[in-house]
């Protein structure tokens, strides 16, 4: 399984969840869905209409920049990453 | 049994909560909640004294957040906000209020209505308002192509008004399967065409108390009256100081009181007129406007309160605040006869509603 990693601002808003994952999948979307499964609505905060990954938010795999269609090993690491342009004073 | 008044207030780095006892003296403030989330507004559900508050985050988009403890503990949800895969996407939630049977409605940008049957859980998209005729033609105004008031009828559920930016107010007769605009009246922008039946920048609009035909609107230009359940209106502006502004209340009883916050036009700064801090009341329907600054700074106040950001509470005397785009929150307790600050340290506030909860 993948080890995927998650944003502390996107695990503070799933109280429980860990930051760090080993998570079953063949692609950056399945990745993702299967961690909706444990938590219910995590999908929403990382995939918009398209679908596509939020604007602001950043996944790469094993160091790559990635989509919800990049592929992804069992072996795999996958950052999930908020990105900086999201911000604003 | 103790009577508090609550004042909850969404700013640009998270919803807050104010709370006093009746006398509205002395608050405490709580926040930032639902984890600095932008909030632009909040509401009660009067039945249950749920808290539901319109979010959007630059990073994980929209969503409502709800609240069963008073604030305490959050929860949040955006399942089914959406206008599917090919549609426009939904940045934020903007406006919500809940209906006769505790339907919760939300207004997002852009701009469409969603409802929730189960407290916020799950949304199902009102189609009908998206299907209007003039969809096509809905363009934002500098706040974006927002759905930033929703009102519904007082006694019957068939019926719902809502206000969107730079369209219009449009009204349903049929639990929202149809939609009509409701602008017969407003100032358009075009001199060739001044009464345009849509492109009208609608700020915000509120029923007369105890009239559910009487609606009270605040537009980029005018104030306006309508008496006929807004099948028309009729501009009330005369003896304010400029025909722009944002925020505006309807006293909870009084049918015809309700407060207004002039501002300079966009072109001179958006702030109160000669940075002279005024709230103005009509207590005739808009026939006349008193000018309340007592409290108030009269010179140096550049201050903008934006469209969500006034709001009275149902005691007696009635309570009104407002905050402003540079985090004051600015509280009366006689009316809106007087005014003094509660705190001027909050973040940009986008946002203002009163509670009052006994228990």
């Amino acid at each position: 399984m993948a080890t995927v990693m998650l944003p502390g601002s996107l695990v503070a808003l799933f109280p429980g969840t860990a930051r760090r994952q080993e998570v079953a999948g063949a692609t950056v979307d399945d990745i993702i869905v299967e961690l909706d499964r444990s938590v219910p609505g995590l999908r929403d905060r990382l995939v918009d209409a398209g679908p596509v990954l939020r604007r602001h938010i950043n996944v790469f795999v094993d160091g790559e920049p990635a989509d919800l269609a990049t592929e992804v090993s069992p072996t795999a690491r996958v950052h999930v990453l908020p990105a900086v342009s999201g911000g604003a004073p | 049994m103790t009577t508090r008044v609550q004042l909850l207030v969404g700013t640009k780095k998270g919803a807050f909560i104010l709370d006093s006892d009746q006398d509205r003296k002395d608050w405490s403030v709580k926040g930032p909640l639902c984890e600095g989330w932008p909030t632009h507004d909040l509401i009660v559900d009067p039945k249950s004294g749920t808290i539901y508050a319109a979010t959007g985050n630059a990073w994980y988009g929209p969503a409502v957040w709800r609240s069963d403890d008073g604030g305490e503990t959050w929860t949040h949800s955006s399942a089914g906000m959406t206008y599917g895969d090919d549609g426009p996407k939904i940045t934020t939630v903007w406006s919500l209020a809940t209906g006769l049977d505790g339907t919760v409605y939300a207004g997002v940008e852009e701009a469409g209505l969603f409802k929730s049957t189960d407290r916020g859980e799950t949304w199902q998209h009102v189609e009908g308002l998206t299907n209007h005729p003039s969809r096509p033609t809905w363009g934002p105004g500098a706040g974006g192509l927002i759905l930033h008031t929703i009102v519904p009828h007082p006694t019957d559920p068939n019926r719902m008004w809502v206000g969107i930016s730079a369209v219009g107010v449009f009204e349903t007769r049929d639990a929202g399967a149809t939609w009509q605009a409701r602008n017969v009246g407003i100032r358009g922008f075009n001199p060739e065409d001044p009464f345009p039946e849509t492109g009208l920048c609608v700020h915000k609009f509120g029923l007369a108390a105890g009239e559910p035909e009487t609606l009270y609107q605040r537009n980029h230009q005018g104030v306006y009256r309508s008496e006929d359940g807004s099948a028309t209106w009729t501009e009330i502006t005369e003896g304010l100081p400029t025909d722009f502004g944002f925020a505006m209340a309807a006293h909870p009883r009084d049918a015809d009181t309700f407060w207004v916050i002039p501002l300079s036009v966009p072109e001179e700064g958006r702030f109160m007129p000669d940075a002279h801090a005024a709230v103005w009341r009509t207590d005739d329907r808009g026939k006349s406007w008193i000018c309340s600054d007592t409290g108030l700074p009269k010179q140096d106040a550049y201050l903008s309160v934006l469209r969500e950001a006034m709001a009275r509470d149902t005691l007696d005397p009635v309570g009104v605040t407002f905050g402003t785009a540079t985090g004051q929150l600015w509280h009366s307790s006689d009316g809106g006869d007087s005014w003094r600050m509660i705190t001027d340290t909050l973040p940009e506030i986008w946002g203002v509603e009163a509670a009052v909860v006994e228990g």
